[in-house]
């Protein structure tokens, strides 16, 4: 079963003049079959701790251990966490002009899965996959994310995990800039790959609307590089009526709506 | 087929390449091998009147293309190198071998050519090509000479000529003379002057009013000699609303000395005709590129050069329209790749002489591994090319900090109604870009290479497929390395 454990995580990240301590001390274990909500201001670190595990350069490890399944995931390179069942979905996917989004998808899925796919069937697969999150086919042939709206966006990100099937699923603020329809679709992905397996999801938000789609075993508070507090479902209403104020004592970076 | 002939026949034909043997071949340049080499040992050196004379004689040329090459030899000796774009210290013009003849007598089908030689395009897939019918007529040049050549049968029924430049000189004399150096004259350059006086081999093309030639002419390319000069020379005459496609690919093998490519390609396209002109250009990093291309096109013509620069060790390239009749069109797309050691400093060039004449010139470039590429182009819109339209359109890719890359466009406009458009950018591949495909599972080279091939695939998209699936695996090869 998988087992995806974060041990004393330190992450810095280059700025102009010195490096700054971004992550302070995050201890975290997500299993397969749980979904863990991340829930934090802005520039309490959430998104860092996303790029931390999926092996983004800009960000560096000063100490602690991420592990997945036993493996070390910090001595892997960033296609070999992807390979290992790591899944980023990115709050703001890049554009790739010129790569096909179909093209883009097979090639992704035979690197994950160690062979081509089966041909026939992949496009089944695809058109299938596309179908269940309301994706115009037209979007196939088109260029990866260029000229994709926020929703769209999210809602492509959403169909990769669903292919990649990857056995833990790390989604950084996938709620941001959806409207209500969007929200709910993608939550439906969401639940569908959850149900799809033995896996593990943490869900990183700012917003408590999207745990009412889906629902997390775990909500965790994130604050100043570490999480300041867990506990279960109930945490998230109480951050509905209160705020972050608590943690962070400032009413400003607060605001949970 | 005779029984004889039945035996030189090897049993097996060259398959495509499995997965595993195309990822066995990456990194390497897998054009490189060299043949046995008994034609080109014996070949002299250096460049002299004697030598013109020679190769004159040898092809037993009417008098006045001798004439031709010995004026033409004269003014390559006043010229001078050009000084501008790339650096050409390195050729060394009395090394070079002029004129290597390689068989006696063309064949006109696979079996009859000389075992090595044949060996050579089995290698690289091109009777496959015309097999399975993906060519309406090849044409093979080895060394100097075309040794290979073939157009299908209800072509020439419509009178479509597609033959090799000297055959051409022997049987189409009158056709012949009116349009050889009417596009590019001798003293047009240094290089046009050493091809004039040099030229041997190449293909002429003639296709009738009206006829439209369905699928390309193919012509092959192969230097097999160490310090080799290849100077072939093409001309393609398209009457009145005719069309042809024809394709030219390159490759010799890698040698630790340098070989000379000086070609000079003429192309005159009469009223409402169209042609395309597509080259992949793969020399080894050996080879110096400098080919003079230039193309008439006249009242509401279309001429459409498709250039891609993928090997060789300096490339000076600048395929040229001049729109001499109303509403004539021309374009240029090209890619170029310079890798370690290399130079593409390639371009394209239009001159307006006609009112509601356009012209597009679209150019992609990536460098990599210390490489430079430059874009030089020039659009010229003269005196009475009123309602003229012109668009330049360049973009450069760095894959690395130390490659390097150019833009020189010249404009020069000497009319007042006329529109006019360029851009030009040079990026970076990005390391959100690269990190975004690696968190999908694809290694560092392959995410280069899909983000490379998405780079260059407005223009290879207008590739023959099997063009477009070469660049693309050469593209992989380019990228094999290219990072870390």
């Amino acid at each position: 079963m998988a087992t995806l454990e974060i041990k004393d995580l330190h992450v810095s990240v280059v700025s102009e003049d010195a490096p700054k301590e971004i992550l302070k001390g995050v201890d975290l274990t997500i299993k397969a079959g749980e979904t863990h909500a991340i829930m934090g201001p802005n520039g309490s670190g959430k998104s860092t701790l996303s790029y931390a595990i999926a092996g983004h350069p800009k960000y560096t490890i000063t100490s602690g251990t991420v592990t997945l399944d036993g493996e070390d995931v910090l001595e892997m390179s960033v296609d070999e966490r992807a390979r290992a069942g790591l899944f980023l979905a990115m709050q703001y996917p890049v554009e790739v002009p010129g790569v096909s989004m179909s093209n883009f998808l097979r090639t992704a899925a035979t690197a994950v899965r160690g062979e081509a796919p089966n041909l026939r069937h992949w496009v089944k697969e695809v058109k299938g996959a596309m179908a269940d999150l309301d994706i115009d086919p037209a979007f196939a042939e088109r260029s990866v994310n260029e000229g994709f709206s926020g929703g769209e966006k999210k809602r492509h990100e959403i169909l990769q995990l669903g292919l990649l099937q990857p056995k833990i699923a790390i989604l950084d603020e996938t709620d941001s800039g959806l409207d209500v329809d969007a929200l709910r679709v993608v939550s439906e992905g969401v639940n569908r790959y959850k149900a799809s397996g033995e896996v593990g999801v943490m869900l990183i938000t700012h917003y408590t609307r999207i745990l009412k789609y889906i629902q997390p075993d775990f909500v965790h508070v994130f604050a100043n590089g570490r999480i300041v507090e867990s506990g279960g479902r109930e945490l998230a209403d109480v951050l509905e009526s209160e705020g972050y104020v608590k943690y962070t004592g400032s009413k400003e970076a607060a605001a949970l709506s | 087929m005779t029984a004889a002939a039945e035996q030189r026949t090897p049993t097996t034909v060259q398959s495509p390449l499995t997965q595993e043997e195309t990822i066995a071949s990456l990194g390497n340049y897998e054009f490189g091998w060299a043949d046995s080499d008994t034609a080109g040992a014996s070949a002299r050196r250096g460049l002299s009147e004697d030598v013109v004379r020679d190769i004159s004689a040898k092809k037993s040329e009417p008098e006045w293309m001798l004439e031709y090459r010995l004026k033409a030899l004269k003014l390559f000796d006043l010229k001078p190198m050009p000084s501008w774009g790339a650096d050409l210290s390195g050729i060394d013009f009395d090394s070079i071998k002029y004129f290597v003849r390689s068989t006696e007598k063309q064949a006109t089908s696979w079996e009859d050519l000389p075992e090595d030689i044949k060996n050579t395009y089995d290698r690289l897939g091109i009777p496959e090509a015309e097999k399975q019918r993906l060519v309406a007529g090849v044409a093979a040049q080895y060394e100097s000479e075309v040794v290979y050549h073939q157009i299908r049968e209800d072509l020439e029924e419509k009178g479509v000529l597609f033959l090799d430049t000297d055959t051409a000189l022997k049987e189409q004399p009158e056709l012949f003379r009116e349009y050889f150096g009417s596009v590019i004259p001798a003293g047009d350059n240094k290089f046009s002057a050493l091809n004039a006086a040099t030229w041997s081999g190449g293909s002429f093309i003639y296709v009738p009013k009206g006829v439209h030639v369905d699928i390309p002419l193919q012509a092959y390319f192969r230097i097999n000699t160490e310090n080799m000069g290849q100077f072939e020379r093409t001309l393609i005459i398209v009457d009145e609303d005719a069309y042809v496609h024809y394709v030219e690919g390159c490759t010799a093998p890698i040698y630790s000395s340098d070989s000379l490519h000086s070609a000079v390609v003429e192309i005159i396209v009469k009223k409402g005709g169209r042609c395309r002109y597509t080259t992949i250009q793969n020399w080894s990093n050996n080879v110096y590129n400098l080919v003079t291309k230039r193309a008439k096109a006249e009242e509401g013509a279309t001429m459409e050069w498709v250039d891609g620069n993928i090997g060789s060790k300096v490339t000076m390239k600048y395929p040229a329209v001049f729109l001499m009749g109303e509403h004539a069109k021309g374009e240029v797309l090209s890619i170029a790749f310079a890798g370690e050691g290399q130079h593409q400093d390639a371009g394209a060039k239009m001159v307006h002489m006609a009112p509601h004449t356009s012209s597009t010139i679209i150019s992609k470039s990536v460098a990599r591994g210390g490489g430079r590429t430059s874009y030089r182009g020039l659009v010229q819109v003269n005196k009475r090319a009123h309602h003229s339209k012109s668009t330049v359109k360049c973009d450069a890719l760095l894959v690395d900090t130390i490659s390097r890359s150019d833009t020189y466009p010249y404009v020069d406009v000497r009319e007042d109604d006329v529109q006019m458009g360029h851009e030009a950018t040079v990026s970076k591949v990005s390391e959100d870009q690269l990190f975004y495909l690696m968190s999908r599972g694809l290694n560092e080279d392959e995410a280069m290479a899909m983000i490379v091939r998405g780079f260059v695939e407005p223009i290879a998209r207008e590739l023959p497929m099997e063009y477009a699936l070469e660049l693309n695996r050469l593209i992989e090869l380019q990228m094999e390395g290219a990072v870390g």
